[in-house]
Parts: structure tokens; sequence; C-alpha cells
């Protein structure tokens, strides 16, 4: 089958941007990720949207239609397709669009996300979010997705080889990343006593292990057109995307602090990208909750990963660059739109463009999109070749 | 120029502490004192209401000053909690203040600054030489929903200034700036208001209140250094601490005008209220930025020079603005919900 590159990417700013729509946020990601392709919109054959909950946030559904719309690409009656996967719904679209232009069906598509929260009080907008959760089993008693999130962390400090402090670094790195991006929803510099003494959530989980409520949308165009790759003068390539699912209900699962389905979908992009894990430069993963980032790195990298929360590694200058765009916690967290932007940010550092917080030199970014708390887990590996 | 001929306040005594509130919601204390910057706020008796406090506040300022009654030519009172929807406090006023009945009289409202809306109306009748003195009014007993963030600062008080020609302290210039920010509101009819959270603070409050002032500055060619106070619109502690470092004012500078803390946010009481524990200690010269926010929203500045006049009115006549802040009998929350009319009683 054919190889499938990003040839243009594009992004608003992450934050509460109280003054712009849904419409709006999408139409300028994806007029961006179109200018930066250099293509013209006859070009495009089918257009993706992802879209976590526009129709409780803001009451529109048929999202790709609209943002189709409004990116004045309607008239050329192409394909326009809402893909959900919860807060996967990014990375989910991102697969979607790749495997139908790898199978040959479409040369070149664009893929957007977007997410307007900040429509809607935040205590709704917690609702919302409890969607992605199991509605009978969960959200009717009161669960909310933090406090999931939190059972997840006591019975993983439980268990013995991880403490707080193990994942309470994770929203500190986020910080030192989102300072150094200019489209970050926080730009401010965190200690780890900060994250500790925060208000609490649900315990042990504080505001600042959560990642925010944000407005955004991110687009790339991908393309297996030979001639506008040849053209274009960074495409980096895809080279695996694959997905996975657990158990919605945390209480289906056999091990509550596991991620099975990041492994599962990691093990199986790897291997379609011919990658061992150490060939691996740069991770996005999606760090919603702090706990949660330490057991998907625990995932890929079992026990070591904890050893690594204590010193430097994960810094974008250190041996394991992770979340180097500033993550969701800190560069921020529009459900949808959350792993389009990983992809963003992966092919700006793949191009070297990163300024302040480049990675130096990487060959393979790895990107983990998942949603709710290990539900679905979308991994994609991008790379130059 | 108009000028403040006299000022007074009123603060109900019962104060109701973060704590109790807490205790109750099951919320952390700390997380809301840390958050809010407010640790306890008045609660108004159960015989008192906007026009009590109104009519204490007018009393207060009338005590200070030998004014004759029937140079007050007219009274207008901001608040969103008028005891009546249609009746209005003013004309209750008139009679209970002993005006004369030649006086201008309205009720107004513009959420948190219908009393210096009310105040910029006196100063324009009494610049344009329609009136010798009027009264402008802020007073409020305000609603927060049980369990709502509101509970926690919306408290009662409220301040009535007297404003006229040869006063102690002199309006260099007002200005207000205006937008349609739907922050927080309460329908016709709904017994609390509805807010949009953390919508109501930088598209809303930051955003009109560090205009206005700037617009002030700008226009007055001073720089926050020139003053030597500032008092802002007060929803929380946090809000206006924050406001101010923004501009470049110092803790010396707000500190006096800072009650909300101690008392809560009263609303269309609040900034006045600040204004007024200002005009208590301020001395000839001393000048003062002061900038009241509404929602909805819109902000209203002023920029006051205290003259010499300020020796010859009888501060001392009338309570303090701190005396009342200080004066307070702790209740609890069932005794809080009671006084509000927060339970349900026989008949409705």
């Amino acid at each position: 089958m054919r190889d499938v590159y990003i040839l243009g990417v594009g992004t608003t700013r992450f934050g509460e941007l109280w003054d712009s729509s849904l419409r709006q946020l999408a139409s300028e990601a994806g007029l961006k990720a179109i200018m930066d392709a250099g293509i013209y919109a006859e070009d495009v054959h089918a257009l993706y949207g992802a879209n976590t909950s526009g129709g409780q946030f803001v009451d529109q559904e048929q999202v790709a239609a609209l943002i189709a719309d409004y990116s004045g690409i309607t008239e050329l009656n192409i394909p326009s397709i809402r893909i959900e996967a919860g807060s996967a719904s990014g990375g989910a679209a991102l697969l979607q669009a790749y495997l139908a232009v790898k199978s040959g069906q479409y040369d070149t598509v664009v893929v957007g996300g977007v997410e307007k929260m900040t429509d809607v009080p935040s205590d709704v907008a917690n609702e919302i979010i409890g969607g992605s959760m199991d509605a009978e089993w969960e959200t009717f008693f009161g669960a909310t997705e933090c406090s999931i999130a939190a059972l997840i962390a006591r019975r993983h400090e439980y268990e013995g080889a991880a403490k707080r402090k193990n994942y309470a670094i994770f929203p500190v790195i986020a910080h030192k990343h989102a300072s150094m991006n200019d489209t970050s929803h926080f730009k401010n510099v965190i200690k780890i006593e900060d994250v500790m003494n925060a208000s609490t959530v649900a315990e042990p989980l504080t505001v600042f292990d959560n990642a925010p409520i944000s407005d955004g949308a991110s687009a790339i165009v991908i393309s297996a057109d030979k001639k506008k790759i040849k053209d274009s003068p960074h495409p980096v390539r895809i080279k695996a995307s694959s997905a996975a699912n657990d158990f919605l209900s945390l209480h289906d699962r056999q091990k509550i602090d596991s991620f099975k389905a990041v492994k599962k979908s990691t093990k199986t992009a790897l291997g379609l990208a011919g990658l061992e894990l150490g060939k691996i430069d740069a991770f996005e993963i999606h760090d919603s909750y702090s706990i949660a980032s330490l057991i998907q790195m625990e995932e890929l990298m079992g026990k070591e990963a904890i050893r690594m929360s204590e010193g430097d590694e994960f810094y974008f200058n250190s041996s394991t660059p992770l979340n180097v765009s500033g993550g969701l916690k800190a560069h921020g967290n529009p459900l949808g739109t959350s792993g389009l932007y990983q992809a963003v940010e992966a092919t700006i550092q793949l191009r070297g463009k990163a300024g302040q917080r480049q990675v130096k030199s990487p060959s393979n970014f790895l990107i983990h999109n998942m949603g709710g708390l290990g539900t679905t887990s979308v991994t994609t590996i991008i790379g130059v070749d | 120029m108009s000028s403040i001929v006299s000022y007074g306040s009123y603060v109900p005594r019962f104060r109701i502490k973060t704590e109790e509130i807490a205790r109750e919601w099951g919320d952390n204390p700390e997380d809301i004192k840390n958050g809010l910057m407010i640790y306890s706020k008045s609660v108004p008796g159960p015989d008192e209401d906007v026009l009590t406090i109104s009519a204490e506040a007018a009393k207060n300022a009338f005590k200070r000053v030998d004014l004759d009654k029937k140079k007050i030519g007219a009274i207008y009172v901001g608040s969103e909690s008028h005891p009546y929807a249609v009746k209005p406090t003013a004309s209750i006023l008139v009679e209970a203040l002993g005006l004369p009945y030649d006086i201008h009289a309205a009720d107004y409202e513009f959420a948190c600054k219908a009393g210096t809306a009310a105040m910029q109306n006196v100063m324009a009748m009494v610049d344009s030489g329609q009136i010798e003195n009027g009264i402008a009014i802020g007073s409020d007993t305000s609603q927060g929903a049980p369990g709502d963030a509101l509970e926690y600062s919306a408290s009662a008080g409220g301040t009535a200034i007297i404003i006229g020609k040869n006063g102690f302290a002199d309006f260099n210039r007002t200005l207000s700036f205006t937008t349609d920010t739907p922050d927080f509101w309460r329908r016709e009819g709904a017994k609390y208001p509805n807010h949009g959270g953390r919508f109501t603070g930088e598209p809303a409050y930051f955003k009109h209140i560090l205009t206005a002032a700037k617009k002030m500055m700008e226009k007055e060619s001073t720089k926050p250094s020139d003053y030597d106070y500032a008092v802002f619109h007060q929803p929380n502690g946090k809000f206006p601490t924050r406001a101010a470092k923004m501009l470049g004012f110092s803790d010396e500078q707000v500190k006096d005008g800072l009650l909300t803390p101690y008392i809560g946010n009263t609303y269309s009481g609040s900034m006045i209220i600040g204004l007024s524990a200002i005009l208590d200690k301020a001395e000839s010269g001393d000048r003062i930025l002061a900038v009241a926010f509404g929602s909805g929203a819109g902000s209203d500045a002023f920029d006051i020079t205290v003259n010499d006049r300020v020796k010859s009115i009888r501060r001392e006549r009338a309570p303090s603005t701190m005396e009342l802040v200080n004066r307070k009998i702790w209740v609890d929350y069932a005794t809080y919900v009671k006084y509000r009319g927060k339970i349900i009683m026989r008949g409705g």
C-alpha cells in the first residue's frame, strides 16, 4: 500500500477563547493547514472532522459538514464525516483518514478537530466530559472522570511501586514545555509543590492534576499524491496508526490501574512501522490527568517510567522528551482536538521548527490519544524517512 | 465642578464565616478562602432590606454635614434587590429622610454599578445647575443560591453620597465604559441570579475595570503613583487585588478600600463602601481613583481630589466605615437561611 504523508498543519491558539465560535475555530485551523500544505481547496478529496461533544457544548452536530461550509469547500461536494471516540476523537479521525488515503480511495484529505467548551459553565462542562464514561454504571452514580482518575491513582499507590510525586511531576513538565509554545492555554511554570498543595478536586488529585477546559481547533492535510509530496518542503510520514479498546466501565477491567489498550495499540503501531520502542525520539501522550501520564508511560516502558519520573529525563532537552507541546495539561485540552494537535506538534518538531522547545533532531514521534481513561487508545507514529 | 458634600455607609451587623457555609456544603474552607479571599460576609437581619440600609446610610451622611434638606433636589437609588419590582425605593426614602417633595427621585439598576450610575446623574444635574445638591445611593441585599459559589460572597450594605457644589472632595472627571457582556444576570421573577463562571473574570470584570481605569489615567494624564488611594469593585478579594496589580497600584494604595474579604460583596454598595472607608481618613490634597463594575457589563470611573474643606466635615458624628465593618454578631447557617428567607414557610 501507499505511503501517507502529512503535508500541512494548522492550529488555533488553545484557551478560553471567548470571542471565537466553534465554526470560526474550525475554519481557522483548516485553512491554516491547507495554506501550510501549499495546496488548493480543489485538491481536497475528503474531510474528516473530529469532535467529541459539539451537540452538548454548543447544540451543533454534523460538525464536519459545518467545517466544510465555513471553509468554503462545500461546492466541491466532497464527503465530510465527523468521527467521535470520546477524547480520542482526534486520533480516531486521523486513523480513519490515514486508512482511507492508504487504501487508495482518496489521495489528499483534510483532518480537523475542534471543540468549543467554554460556552457552558464549568459544572455543565464536567457533566459533558462525563459523557465518555458509562452513563448507567458510572455517571448515574455520581462519578466524574476526575473521580475515576482519583480511584485509579489511589489503587496505583496502594499497589506499591508509585507514589504521589511520581505522577504529580507530569503537570510540572507540561507547564515548562507549554511556557515555550505560543499556542498554549497556560504559559506559567509551576513547581511540584504547587500541584500537591492546590485545591483538591478528587483526592488525591488537585486542580493541577487535571487538564483544563479549553477551546481550540487543529488540522492536518495528509496525502499520498506523489507530486504533492515531492513539491512539499517538509513532508513527514505517518509510519503507522493503530487503535485498541478496553472496557468502558472501570469495574469491568481486571486491573483498574493499567491501560491494556495503550499497550496493544502501541505494540501494533510499532510493528506496522517496523520500529522498536528505542527508535522513538519523543512522545506526546494523553495527559488528561497526571496519573494517566504515569500509567501510559508504564504501559510503554514498564516500571522504568517510575524511576524516570524522579529525574529530568522527560524534559524536551533530555533522553525521553515527553509532551514537548505542553500536553493536554498545559497546552490545553479541547477534547476532540487533542489527538490532532499531537500530530501538529510532532510535525512541527520533525520539521525542526519548534523554536525554544525543539527536540534535538528527532526522527520518530509516537503520539498516543486516549478516549476516557484507557477506554480507547490510538497510537500513531510519525517520522521522517 | 460637582463634589462630595457628605457620605455615609451602613452594613448590617450580622456576619457568617466562610467556614460555616463551607461546613454546610462539604467544601474545603481553605480552598474557598484562598480562591476568593473572602473570610466572612454580612447578613441582613429579618427587618432589613435595601430601603432600610439606604435610609441608614443617608442618615449617616446627613449627620456629617449641616445641610438644609430643602436644598436636596434629587435622590437616586441604585440596587439589584429593590424591595419592590414596581414601586420605587426612592419615593419611600423621600418620606423617610424628610426630603422636600419637589425632588427628582428614581430607582436605578445596572447590576453592581447602579449606585455609581446614580452618582454620575446627580453630578450632571449639579454641574448643569438644575439642582444644588442630590443624593446618590448604592445598596443591596444580594442573592446567592444555596450551594452556589455566590453564597460565599453575596452580602448586604450600602453607601449614600451627597453631591453638590463646594463639597470636600472634588470630582475631577467621571467616565464610563459599556459593552453587551452577559457575565451575570437574573431574569424577571427569578429568585437567584445566574453567572457564567470563569466568563465573569477576564472578559467581564477585568476588561471593563482595566479599560475604564486606563482611559481615566489617559484623559487625566495621570499614572498610578499620582493617586494616594485606589478602590475597585470587589466581587471577592482576589479580583480587585489582581486588577490593582495589573494596573500598577501598590497594596498600600488599595488596602483601605478593600472590605469584601470581611463583609462580602455588597453589590451596588461594593465599590462605594470602599470609597467611604477612604473618605473616613483622606486628607486635603489626597487623590483617589475609584472604579465600579456592573455585570452586563460596564464600569464607571471617578477621579477625585480631597480639598481643604475636608477640615469642616464632621466625620466623627457618624460611625466610620471600619466601625461598621468591625461591629459584628456571628450567625450560623441555619440563622442565615432564616434571615435570608430561604426557608419555605407554611402558606408558601
